[in-house]
């Protein structure tokens, strides 16, 4: 059975081809909704993709966060929908309280474009159950304001629950370096309590096929596609 | 009535602010010795038509805490000027 998969398209967005097309890649019906939009269309499965919604005026995410559509995209996540926050998309279920926490500015000040290494580490979630616990991969980061920030509670409650999905690791060999940003505990990638709201700062779209160098991302969107069938979205529900 | 609201959003206390650290490195280089503890921020200025004083601080308080400051690593302080 396909996935319907909604990208959210906001001005500034520019990762929202990749993210389309990956999720085309695996079979799903991926369809484009407009940040004035109000329904996701009946999907299955939401991304917010990268780019820098609204200019990253005042703070990443701050305004796109009251977009017309994220009242259907809370509606989703709070009724167990899958909803996938890549970068930009991360930074908005930050400010959207979907995810505890906030991005801030990369320690180092400069924007880091690169591929960096990571480990998978909640696999029980809708876009990393295909990766087994552990698994490493390269994936590319893109940002200026990447520094996954909390408090020590906070922090110890996502480790407590085993809520962090991706973290950054020392290279092989270990000159590279890890953490890109001086994120705290080395977070890449967090989600909430129930598993299905995922929150990364890499972009695994970017890699999704071996023309372009890798597929290691692919397993987020092919996660999706196997898992055991999502929860309705309320809103087909209520229509 | 018609207020001037200033906002000063700081990054919290005990949270690493990059940019602060850089300006301190800037003056210390530029031979401003006596520079320290550099801490960069926002500050926000708006026009707010309110019935008092303490009608326009609790607004633009509620405007802090929903859109103009991050409660997770922000604080915020108010100004409120009469017309």
């Amino acid at each position: 059975m396909t996935r319907r998969v909604a990208v959210v398209r906001f001005p500034g967005s520019n990762c929202d081809a990749d993210a389309l097309r990956a999720a085309q890649t695996v079979g799903a019906d991926a369809r484009y909704v407009w940040h004035r939009d109000t329904s996701l269309g009946g999907a299955d499965v939401v991304i917010l993709p990268g780019g820098f919604s609204y200019g990253d005026y005042l703070r990443s995410g701050a305004i796109a966060r009251f977009s017309p559509i994220m009242a259907a995209v809370r509606r989703h996540a709070e009724a167990g929908g899958p909803v996938l926050g890549i970068c930009n998309g991360f930074q908005i279920l930050c400010e959207a309280h979907l995810l505890p926490g906030a991005l801030m500015r990369n320690a180092g000040l400069t924007f880091v474009s690169r591929p960096v290494p990571v480990t998978v580490e909640r696999t029980t979630t809708p876009f990393t159950s295909a990766y087994a616990p552990g698994t490493r991969l390269s994936l590319p980061v893109a940002h200026g304001e990447g520094r996954f920030a909390a408090t020590e509670d906070v922090a110890r409650m996502l480790e407590a629950e085993g809520r962090v999905v991706l973290r950054y690791v020392k290279g092989d060999p270990a000159a590279e370096p890890g953490n890109p940003n001086g994120s705290a505990h080395d977070i890449a990638g967090i989600s909430n309590a129930e598993g299905n709201v995922v929150g990364i700062m890499p972009h695994p779209e970017r890699v999704t096929n071996p023309l372009l160098g890798s597929d290691e991302g692919l397993g987020f969107f092919t996660s999706f596609m196997t898992a055991a069938s999502p929860t309705p979205p309320m809103e087909s529900a209520s229509r | 009535m018609s207020f001037r609201v200033h906002v000063r959003v700081m990054p919290r206390t005990g949270l690493l602010d990059p940019q602060g650290l850089a300006g301190a490195h800037a003056l210390s280089v530029l031979g401003f010795a006596g520079a320290g503890d550099v801490r960069v921020g926002r500050a926000i200025e708006l026009e707010l038509a309110a019935g008092s004083r303490e009608e326009a601080e609790s607004e633009a308080r509620r405007m802090c805490e929903r859109l103009l400051a991050n409660p997770v690593t922000e604080d915020f302080q108010l100004d409120v000027e009469a017309r």
